[in-house]
């Protein structure tokens, strides 16, 4: 595909082409362009609601795309040098579940590390596929997990040469990112496909001198966040596929077990319009986020006891490379906790970042930052150490806890169960999620032994003012475990 | 046969409703910097004046007022200022008037938008004419970046910033406060140039600064000034101390002995400048 080719967005123009037409509407959504929802059109604009549209033979359709969407998904595709490109609109939730259901069935064995997102085991839940993990290792210091070092794969891969698939989350939240090459070909010489949950790697497909894209390592599917840091809106994503063995139509199947299929316009477009300009424009653009970001952490390091890590935790393994464009910050040697630093400085400055959790923060840097935004950040980073810095005894700073699988997670979800105290919990057998949200990432997953380690952790997480999820029980006081009461 | 004068207008809108204009004889000089835009127009009524982004900075006529308030007050209230920093204020204007100290030893100015310097050197002399005084250090850089590193470093910070919406947003935040806390001696001065309390959108923003300093400062006043060109002709400025009340601690007699010639600045006017109108007085008795 040629450069001209990929100054087109076939969606977007099919929009402009439908409302010059000016077709009256007898079909949904009922507000009718915006006519019957005054309130909503002047909240968000009449150009937002006049393409809020139905699929129809002009605009095509997302469960069986036959003509712009096709187009769409085709430039896409070879965009991320995919052989397919899947525009997604239930979140790249729904981009991880769709691959693992594409290559994994139930009671097949899929290799992963444990400090993946939700999305993944859920996905676990709804195939009955079976996780085999691998201890992603820690940064004693940060207390952050960091990637999959090659050793620890191979081992699982041995152990468990039946596994089907293995997937890798790439990079983590924190920027870390795994040796996709070596993993990759080690898991196909098992004849095992590669899926990589690639949520927070958009711009590695378009930036330069950043680390290597899951489909350039020779990925056989990846999940691909555009919206996170390729600017399209909230929701919408990408699901790419490279392995001839992977039938495309089988994919779009799977996908549309769970996808709606009254898909959005606006996330399409935002998608296809984003597509198009980190394909002229990425590189520059990524560039300046580098810049960016390096000039924030370099400040943030100055003002002293701030951590702002980069590329110096590259070892060649767990930590094969780092993403720059990210900006996460160390701060228990001030004496407060990530999720402190992040409630500071939401309440008292008016700034929101991305996630804190026990000992880190992270601001994502992007396309529509300055240096006015990030000098604001800095300042306050100043401030914070100058008005709220404490001694940092007694600072937990363990975030990840190798769990003790006992079950699997769709067997545990959907066996009797009953809800307990969690702090009586201990020595049982969870059969839902806690986490943290955001990161997202499970402190305990259906299927697992409850510890006093994780109840410590859990307690210590909500008083420092976390935001607990995953339970039944909204208010995280009691958990379901495995068995009658 | 007298020649028709062409029906140019500047216009600035002070609120959604409400619009403010100025007939100008002719436009001198338009220039995009890499901030804003900067326009340098001659008009009868208020001589040269000077907008960026389409906003009033200064003029020629009602200059004086603006700069003689929000430098003065707090060299009056303190004579022994030694080492000011100010920030924004790239018409020079505000330097101007520091300038007229002997006792002043140190200015550094603060200016994120080099060409804004430039221009009003080239077209507004009346005010930019004291910036190669030999006190004067210009910085052209971010005036929060800028003072973040700065600790016990200045008596008095005057910040004569533009709206809060564009380059000088981050100078109307508690982190820029909390480092000019930082960067001032033990009984240094705040002054900002506060925005109006009239027009809805301005008083929210004059508000949120407010709070923002009074959590910060154990003296925390607001005084104004009539400035005809600026949205609703009062203009307020706030006036933040760790030690001095801008009142109480005045000398008239010694400032008056100083014989620096004013005309809107008098030490009967600093009294008085502080009582303010009930309504702004519940504006900000509301929110602190």
């Amino acid at each position: 595909m040629n450069l001209l080719d990929q100054n087109r967005a076939p969606i977007y123009e099919a929009l402009e082409r439908y409302k010059s037409m000016r077709v009256v509407p007898f079909d949904v959504p009922g507000h009718k362009r915006g006519k019957g929802n005054i309130e909503l059109t002047r909240f968000l604009g009449e150009k937002c609601l006049t393409v809020d549209v139905n699929s129809m033979k002009p605009l095509d359709n997302l469960c069986h795309p036959v003509s712009v969407i096709k187009e769409a998904e085709e430039l896409a595709a070879a965009a991320f040098g995919a052989q397919h490109a899947f525009f997604m609109v239930n979140g790249t939730t729904s981009a991880v579940q769709s691959m693992i259901l594409s290559v994994c069935k139930r009671g097949d064995k899929i290799i992963m590390p444990r400090n993946v997102h939700r999305s993944a085991i859920n996905a676990l839940i709804i195939s009955g596929v079976i996780p085999v993990y691998v201890n992603p290792g820690i940064n004693q210091q940060l207390g952050i997990p960091l990637g999959m070092s090659v050793a620890n794969v191979k081992r699982a891969i041995e152990q468990n040469p039946e596994a089907k698939a293995v997937l890798i989350n790439n990079p983590t939240y924190y920027g870390i990112c795994s040796d996709l090459n070596t993993i990759a070909a080690l898991a196909h010489g098992y004849g095992m496909k590669v899926l990589v949950d690639e949520a927070h790697g958009t711009h590695f497909y378009f930036g330069e001198n950043l680390p290597v894209s899951a489909m350039s390592a020779g990925a056989d599917m990846a999940a691909v966040s555009m919206h996170k840091t390729g600017g399209s809106l909230t929701q919408s994503s990408f699901l790419l596929c490279n392995h001839p063995d992977i039938h495309q139509g089988y994919v779009r199947q799977i996908i549309n077990l769970t996808q709606t299929t009254s898909s959005s316009y606006l996330l399409l477009s935002s998608l296809d319009i984003s597509r198009r300009n980190l394909v002229l424009h990425g590189k520059e653009i990524f560039a300046r986020v580098k810049d960016l970001s390096g000039y924030a952490r370099e400040e943030i390091n100055k003002l002293g006891g701030f951590y702002a890590f980069s590329s110096e935790l590259i070892d060649g393994d767990a930590v094969f490379d780092f993403d720059t464009t990210k900006l996460s910050i160390h701060t228990l040697d001030i004496g407060l906790a990530g999720i402190e630093v992040y409630d500071l400085l939401r309440d008292e400055y008016d700034i929101q970042i991305e996630f804190g959790d026990i000992g880190n923060i992270l601001a994502i840097i992007s396309v529509g930052d300055d240096m006015f935004v990030l000098e604001r950040l800095i300042s306050a980073m100043a401030e914070i150490k100058r008005l709220y810095q404490k001694d940092k005894a007694g600072m937990y700073n363990h975030e990840y806890i190798n769990p003790e699988v006992v079950t699997a997670p769709q067997e545990a979800f959907y066996a009797t169960k009953h809800a307990i105290p969690l702090q009586q919990s201990a020595g049982q057998v969870c059969s839902e999620f806690v986490m943290c949200y955001p990161p997202g990432i499970p402190i305990l997953a259906p299927g697992e032994r409850i510890t006093k380690e994780i109840l410590e952790y859990i307690a210590y997480a909500k008083q420092k003012g976390c935001f607990l999820t995953g339970t039944e029980d909204i208010y995280i006081e009691n958990i379901n475990v495995v068995g009658g009461s | 046969m007298e020649t028709k004068e062409l029906d140019l207008w500047f216009t600035e809108e002070h609120s959604k409703e409400a619009k403010f204009s100025i007939k100008v004889l002719k436009q001198l000089h338009s220039v995009q910097s890499p901030f804003q835009k900067i326009d340098i127009l001659e008009s009868k009524e208020f001589g040269r004046f000077f907008t960026l982004d389409g906003y009033m900075m200064v003029t020629e006529k009602d200059e004086f007022i603006y700069h003689e308030m929000i430098v003065h007050v707090a060299m009056a209230t303190n004579p022994a200022i030694k080492r000011v920093l100010v920030i924004g204020a790239g018409d020079g204007g505000t330097v101007r008037e520091l300038t007229r100290y002997d006792t002043v030893e140190h200015i550094d100015m603060v200016e994120i938008d080099k060409m804004v310097v430039e221009v009003c050197k080239e077209y507004l002399p009346q005010t930019a004419c004291r910036l190669n005084d030999s006190r004067v250090h210009l910085h052209f850089e971010d005036g929060l970046r800028y003072i973040r590193s700065k600790e016990d470093a200045y008596d008095l910070i005057i910040v004569d910033s533009t709206d809060p919406f564009g380059p000088g947003e981050g100078l109307f935040t508690k982190e820029f406060y909390g480092n000019c806390y930082k960067a001032l001696t033990n009984d240094g001065i705040l002054v900002n140039q506060h925005e109006n309390a009239y027009y809805t959108s301005y008083a929210q923003s004059m508000r949120r600064a407010h709070c923002r300093i009074v959590n910060l400062f154990p003296i925390c006043k607001v005084y104004q000034a009539h400035i005809p060109t600026y949205p609703s002709g009062h203009w307020l400025f706030g006036f933040a101390s760790k030690k001095y009340d801008p009142v109480k601690d005045l000398d008239a007699e010694a400032w008056n002995r100083l014989g620096i010639d004013t005309r809107y600045y008098n030490t009967e006017l600093h009294r008085g400048c502080f009582a303010l109108p009930t309504y702004i007085n519940q504006i900000l008795e509301r929110d602190s």
